[in-house]
């Protein structure tokens, strides 16, 4: 029972909170030595001399944090129960729309997991009660955007196919691999590489790129339920952007000696984030029925213009901007109609249906892309739609040679010729080993003994590693392909071509609506 | 390529809770153009940008805990600093 009299004490200000919430909660361990219970910090050869000069800029604690994540939970199930029982799926502005959904249920919501398990780690590993904390947080945050991106997907996958067994699909699926391996190469690195990798160079440098057009995209084709996951992620996320950019500052203020390692690391995420984000090039470009923004606009302005911001300013510390960036400006003209191609070519292996793309969405693409778009993809996506109306949808059926870092097949073309295909080669212990850029390359031929021992999908289909238990590759008439397909429990409507697709056929009856009079036959080899 | 002019923006969803708030930047920041897309907004700055609580309280003449506004944040860039009664964002060069 307080005295009413008795004035409230005064209430700390949020610099005095956060002091009192983060510092002074650590000690120097007596039992073992420091250095025994934090093993991972100094092997990088990363120099910190005091941890509490990390500051969280927005002085976020314990009990704040928790207070906003309830009310973003509350908001988004609250939205997503309204979506299931207005049958909310029906409401975007195309049945070809939900491949973007499939791709990244599949593609992006296990790197959320990834995610939560890396920074988990980080949390154990940093010496210091500032970072611990922030990580802490952030592993949480990344737990929640799966699992909430896995719920309100769920309404989805009740209606289309190519989405059941995402998680079983990551272990597997050749394109997975991607980003499976982009976390998995950030786990298995330094706790300072790992956090450079992802808070730096991913969050804060790229990760605008797949949130900010995507789902204002998907804002305009009508989704709410992906919107609302999305900026309820997002919203954590530019708490861990803000991590991320303190995080560099701090281990370029602590030591000179950082700096070169750190610059080391921004060149190699960079790139390998780069990689990653083709994805987004053509998802954004041929993906998404109602055009929002073009991937070369995206990437101007948030690379580019806010990439060379942030650039400008750190080098104060003696950072440049990472290598072969202006080699991601030219190939902006390229990049989107190289991924989609590959995606049309491959649509048999993968779990998202393609598409040759409409007049109206090369129409777009021509004015989006005047320099390139015409000259070199315009005429191989008619000859493409040639094919299709003679019954002859094309199907590449031979598996492509993969980049040894990044995972992506060798589809990319030379910095200086839009008309070549890129490859790179390096020799280790008397093996070659092939790249697909100058980025990739750098990376192998750094760290040759971690890239050896990349998985790589097309190398295990041939060694026979890609088939169920039990599957006898010697009998007559077996099919590879088909078998593979078993594997990634690929079933009839998960891959092959959107026009034709049981997704097509429900989501013309759905909204009664006619079926084109062109159909391409679908008489290539099929999941069984 | 000649070095780009910096600018730091501030990207916020659109809703009935961030309409004071880029009303509120938009009165503190002469120079930030407010970019409106589907779903969110994004407000550029040459160099800094200031969110001012007293600003937005002002506009609604109830209080607000500046803090609260992370749950309608989508991104932002920028070196950040926060206290109760603003927030900052800006480049050092």
């Amino acid at each position: 029972m307080s005295n009413a009299t008795t004035p409230a004490p005064k209430k700390l200000s949020l610099k005095e909170k956060y002091a009192q919430m983060t510092r002074g909660l650590g000690w120097e361990t007596t039992y073992q030595p420091m250095d025994k219970v934090y093993p991972q910090t100094t092997f990088e050869g990363i120099k910190i001399h005091d941890w509490d000069k990390w500051e969280d800029p927005f002085r976020l604690t314990m009990d704040a944090y928790w207070k906003y994540q309830a009310e973003k939970e509350r908001k988004l199930y609250a939205i997503i129960d309204a979506f299931q029982q207005n049958n909310g799926h029906l409401n975007v502005s195309d049945g070809s729309y939900v491949n973007t959904l499939k791709l990244f249920l599949t593609g992006i919501s296990p790197e959320e997991y990834s995610a939560h398990r890396m920074f988990a780690m980080l949390g154990r590993n940093f010496a210091g009660v500032g970072p611990q904390i922030a990580a802490q947080m952030q592993s949480i945050d990344e737990l929640r955007h799966a699992q909430t991106q896995v719920h309100t997907i769920s309404q989805f996958n009740k209606y289309f196919n190519g989405m059941h067994d995402f998680r079983h699909m990551h272990d597997r699926v050749w394109y997975l691999s991607v980003p499976k391996s982009y976390f998995e190469d950030a786990m298995t690195a330094g706790p300072f590489e790992g956090i450079v990798a992802i808070s730096f160079s991913f969050e804060y440098v790229l990760t605008n790129l797949i949130f900010m057009p995507f789902m204002s995209a998907a804002a305009y084709n009508g989704d709410m339920a992906t919107v609302t996951f999305g900026f309820s992620a997002q919203s954590d996320e530019a708490r861990h952007m803000t991590l991320g950019i303190e995080c560099i500052k701090f281990l370029l203020e602590q030591d000179p000696a950082n700096v070169p390692i750190v610059q080391r690391y921004i060149d190699k995420w960079f790139w390998r984030g780069y990689r990653l984000l083709t994805l987004v090039s053509m998802m954004l470009d041929y993906m998404v029925p109602k055009k929002i923004m073009s991937w070369k606009e995206a990437w101007n302005t948030y690379f580019v213009q806010n990439g060379g911001s942030l650039f400008n300013d750190l080098e104060r510390y003696g950072i440049r901007m990472p290598k072969y960036w202006e080699e991601t400006v030219t190939a902006a003209d390229r990049l989107s109609s190289e991924a989609w191609n590959t995606f049309y070519n491959y649509a048999a292996a993968a779990n998202f249906n393609s598409w040759c793309p409409s007049d109206e969405n090369m129409d777009w693409m021509s004015q989006k892309y005047p320099e390139t778009f015409d000259k070199y993809y315009r005429p191989r996506f008619e000859h493409y739609r040639e094919l299709e109306k003679k019954g002859q949808r094309w199907y590449n059926t031979t598996l492509p040679m993969l980049c040894q870092v990044c995972q992506i097949p060798l589809v990319f073309s030379e910095p200086d010729d839009p008309t070549q295909t890129c490859y790179r080669e390096s020799s280790y212990h008397g093996m070659k080993y092939h790249t697909c850029s100058n980025g990739c390359r750098d990376i192998f031929d750094f760290e040759p003994e971690k890239y050896v021992q990349a998985w790589l999908p097309v190398h295990q289909i041939y060694q026979g590693n890609c088939f169920n238990p039990g599957t006898d590759p010697t009998v007559e008439g077996f099919n590879p392909l088909a078998a593979v397909l078993e594997y990634y429990h690929f079933g009839p409507g998960d891959n092959m071509d959107y026009h034709g697709s049981p997704d097509e056929a429900n989501w013309l009856k759905w909204k009664g609506l006619v079926p084109r009079t062109e159909e391409p036959k679908t008489d290539e080899p099929k999941a069984a | 390529m000649s070095k780009v002019q910096s600018t730091v923006f501030l990207a916020l969803q659109t809703n009935d809770d961030t309409r004071p708030i880029i009303e509120a930047i938009a009165i503190d920041n002469p120079l930030a153009v407010v970019n409106r897309m589907p779903a969110m907004v994004k407000i550029d700055a040459p160099g800094r940008l200031v969110l001012k609580r007293k600003t937005i309280e002002g506009i609604t003449g109830m209080d607000f805990d500046l803090q609260s506004f992370h749950v309608n944040l989508i991104s932002l860039s920028g070196n950040i600093d926060e206290t109760e009664d603003e927030l900052v964002l800006e480049w050092k060069q």
